[in-house]
């Protein structure tokens, strides 16, 4: 269960957040929407220690990881999974040594069994054979699908997506919701999407949060969002620009 | 003090704080953690064996100008012989060590910078931390390790190949007698002064690796950010190693009787 409690950040002058807060369930599919740079994946990585709000909470099945220190969060971060919005991968490595990177590091499972889970986490994502390849020679939907593998190898309890369909067409976007789906439904773990593509947000979530503003503007199922007479709402799920910003561009 | 003044004084102990943050996670966490042999060895292979050319040649051509330039000036008050003491007490305890720091700050910092640079902005650093692992512990420990192993190793050959250049360059070029250049570089070069020098080549690897690595790990957004990152790596362990070698040459000639 995730908790955050009136987060506040902002970086030099710049307010990105201004009191954030919510709260999700085990198991539950949520859903993160809002503007570009209005601080969504910021948002992402204070759930996971990355960035430190300047006011606020987290807690992470009731333990608050804000005055947590680098060393006390990677235990935290354990129960995590993380897909970025470029996949950062390891440029250096094969796709086997980034899959297998955490096993590797830990040391606690043999060479071959190591190569017996990248070989079946990268079944799960579709992309079986393709260890000996280096992430340069990889499209942008495929390194997804290995960044994804390397998040979901060490079976985490939460899987954050920053962008996951940000810079992919239609079809490939649609196969990485997909797999989003699949890797929900069996792994059964917490999924928290951070997107502004709305059909992506309206297949993946079953409860959709509106960032606004620097503060969470709305939530509610799918269907509630869709269906919302707001006009901020309306404005984002229809894609329509703000008469006054027209006027400034 | 002008409110710039004031700001850049307020991020230059900034730096130096979080540089001394660094330095101490980092021994804290070669103390505690389980070293990858492998990377261990890869970092001493491209920090220490990869570096060996530039060292080589520039030890070679400095002992050479080195033993040229002192024997024009000691041969006008017939002290020729004397030549290859000065040139091996200057290589061991001062050129060695510098040289072979500032060659290694201009390769290896700015390779650490980069790399370490490139992976930030492309969010690598962030997925290292989401895989449980600690930056410093994967990134800065091996590579202060290697340098720690690599430059005395590095400052050590530069020293046998400047006092061997310059006694090619004395001897066969300039005509000094072979056998009194020999006696007087053994009698007036004592072992301390090797040991100097091996003792600033420890501390240079250690200023190369940790603010290589800082520079990297803070460095700004894209490519401008690696560039910058890259660039002041280089100047600051330089001018770092420069101002160094004076305080170190004090300390380390009172502890061991060389001055």
């Amino acid at each position: 269960m995730i908790e955050v409690r009136d987060l506040k950040k902002s970086f030099g002058t710049h307010d990105i957040l201004d009191g954030v807060s919510f709260r999700i369930e085990k198991g539950e599919s949520v859903v993160i929407i809002g503007r570009s740079g209005g601080g969504k994946s910021v948002l992402l990585k204070h759930l996971i220690g990355l960035l430190k709000p300047d006011a606020g909470q987290v807690l992470i099945e009731g333990e608050d990881i804000v005055p947590m220190n680098e060393r006390e969060l990677l235990r935290v971060r354990r129960k995590f999974g993380m897909l970025f919005q470029s996949a950062a991968l390891f440029d250096s490595m094969t796709v086997a040594e980034n899959v297998g990177f955490a096993f590797r590091r830990e040391r606690s499972l043999p060479p071959e069994e190591i190569r017996r889970k990248v070989a079946e986490v990268l079944e799960m994502v579709d992309l079986p054979g393709t260890e000996d390849k280096k992430p340069s020679e990889l499209s942008g939907g495929m390194r997804k699908r290995v960044g994804l593998a390397r998040a979901i190898i060490y079976r985490p309890e939460i899987v954050l997506y920053d962008e996951p369909t940000t810079g992919l067409d239609p079809i490939v976007s649609d196969s990485i919701d997909q797999l989003i789906l699949r890797v929900r439904d069996r792994l059964a773990v917490t999924t928290v999407v951070v997107t502004h593509d709305m059909r992506s947000a309206r297949r993946l979530g079953q409860r959709i949060l509106m960032l606004h503003n620097q503060q969470i503007y709305v939530t509610g199922t799918p269907d509630e969002i869709f269906n919302s007479q707001d006009p901020v709402v309306r404005r984002f799920v229809e894609g329509v620009s703000d008469p006054k910003e027209r006027n400034l561009t | 003090m002008n409110s710039r003044g004031n700001k850049w004084m307020a991020e230059w102990l900034e730096g130096l704080g979080r540089l001394t943050l660094l330095a101490k996670e980092s021994v804290a966490s070669l103390l505690t953690i389980q070293i990858t042999w492998r990377d261990l060895l890869y970092q001493v292979y491209f920090t220490g064996v990869k570096s060996q050319s530039v060292v080589l040649i520039t030890g070679a051509f400095t002992g050479m100008v080195l033993g040229a330039q002192t024997y024009f000036q000691f041969h006008k008050v017939k002290m020729d012989t004397a030549t290859l003491a000065v040139v091996s007490i200057t290589m061991c305890s001062e050129l060695g060590p510098v040289l072979t720091g500032l060659m290694v700050a201009g390769r290896v910092g700015a390779a650490i910078a980069a790399e370490v640079g490139t992976m930030r902005v492309t969010e690598q650093i962030d997925a290292l931390r989401t895989l449980a692992t600690h930056p410093v512990d994967y990134l800065v420990v091996p590579r202060l390790l290697a340098l720690h192993i690599a430059l005395p190793l590095l400052t050590a050959e530069a020293i046998a190949v400047g006092i061997g250049a310059g006694y090619l360059v004395g001897v066969h070029l300039l005509g000094i007698d072979p056998t009194y250049s020999w006696y007087n570089m053994l009698r007036y070069t004592s072992s301390s002064d090797v040991v100097v020098g091996l003792i600033k080549g420890l501390l240079y690897g250690g200023i190369v690796a940790l603010i290589g690595c800082y520079k990297g790990l803070y460095c700004g957004e894209g490519a401008e950010g690696v560039g910058r990152a890259t660039t002041e790596a280089v100047v600051y362990s330089s001018i770092t190693i420069l101002i160094c070698n004076f305080f170190l040459t004090l300390a380390l000639g009172a502890i061991f009787h060389t001055t």
